[in-house]
């Protein structure tokens, strides 16, 4: 599964646990959309059909030991496209949210550019907006919160659509956030002075499975993200551990 | 106050035995069973020394000597318990990576057996 050459330098990295009843179709219209891509599905010890109907489909899965939690699984896919050389790693969720049309202008914003993650934003232009509402208000604390860190305005910071250049990948090869990682990306990323652009995109409802974060564990999320971001400022990143 | 120092007494040899046999039957590694050892022989020395408690809770301000003993266990644990989260968050970090690791080297073989 090596870049076949440089200008389809990208991989389409696929995040999923349990989600047998999406993830054939959402491999089915990646591979339609992008065709030259290969995909990867990273499966997070699903204890359903996710691994067979992800091959059956036509991508490669690489399969985690055991369950990791949503940062590690797309942490592991990053790792894995950093040391097979991909210039470019486009995230999509294996739920059916986003729809893999978008798929070529978020590559061409990320090779264009030279912006070192895109994201995909539902909110940008009021891209059909499927969002419950205790999720709405801890969208709007996160951008009030996150204005003033990044410099500049993030309008749909939970959006796991991205895409990512190397540099980055290789920033996130050596350090991700475990638990709800979207939101502390960016932080990681300013840390380092890079930058990010948002591009407008249609949401769906998902197609099958339940989202990781009901309306129960939304109070849970903000104070975990929030103190998150203030943490990540507050990183000392000389103390690394090497693996 | 005299039967709460007895009380303290005993739960600090109580569980330097409990660490001991734990220790013994490898259910406690070595290096980690050091800081409940010390933290139950300074509740031990604490509950049997009234010079030293009723020092200590002058130092403090405190007029009841049972308050500061109280406060220095507490402070004891805190120590420890933080100790063991570092702990924890290393072993847990070694272990995403070790976790990543594997399946990545699992997905390379694959990969080049399917390739042969």
């Amino acid at each position: 599964m090596k870049p076949s050459d440089s200008v389809n330098n990208f991989l389409i990295l696929i995040p999923a646990f349990n989600e047998s009843g999406a993830i054939a179709d959402v491999v089915r219209e990646v591979r339609q959309v992008a065709p030259t891509a290969p995909v990867l599905v990273v499966d997070d010890c699903s204890t359903d059909g996710t691994v067979r109907q992800a091959g059956s489909a036509g991508a490669e899965v690489l399969r985690l030991p055991y369950h990791l939690g949503l940062g590690g699984c797309v942490q592991a896919g990053y790792k894995l496209a950093f040391q097979l050389g991909y210039d470019y790693v486009i995230r999509v969720d294996g739920d059916g949210q986003h729809d893999p049309r978008y798929i070529p202008e978020l590559l061409k914003v990320l090779q264009n550019t030279g912006c070192h993650m895109v994201i995909g934003s539902r909110f940008y232009q009021n891209n059909g907006v499927h969002t419950s509402a205790v999720r709405a208000v801890g969208i709007w604390i996160f951008r009030l919160v996150l204005r003033p860190i990044l410099g500049q305005p993030v309008r749909d910071p939970t959006s796991g659509y991205v895409g990512v250049n190397r540099e980055a990948l290789q920033v996130f090869s050596g350090s991700f956030p475990l638990e709800y990682p979207e939101i502390e990306a960016l932080v990681v990323l300013q840390r380092k002075r890079f930058r990010f652009q948002e591009v407008p995109c249609r949401m769906r409802p998902r197609k099958a499975g339940r989202s990781t974060i009901t309306a129960v564990k939304s109070l849970y999320y903000i104070i975990h993200v929030l103190l998150g971001v203030f943490v990540n400022i507050l990183k000392f990143e000389g103390g690394q551990k090497k693996e | 106050m005299e039967r709460l120092l007895n009380a303290m007494t005993v739960l600090s040899i109580l569980l330097m035995l409990l660490v001991l046999f734990s220790v013994r039957r490898s259910h406690i590694r070595v290096e980690y069973s050091v800081s409940w050892l010390a933290a139950s022989v300074i509740l031990l020395v604490l509950s049997r020394s009234h010079s030293m408690l009723n020092w200590i809770s002058d130092q403090l301000g405190l007029t009841s000597p049972p308050l500061a003993l109280i406060l220095l266990v507490a402070c004891v644990f805190v120590v420890v318990i933080y100790r063991l989260s570092v702990v924890i968050s290393d072993l847990k970090d070694a272990n995403i990576a070790m976790a990543q690791r594997l399946a990545i080297v699992e997905f390379q073989l694959h990969s080049r057996n399917e390739e042969r």
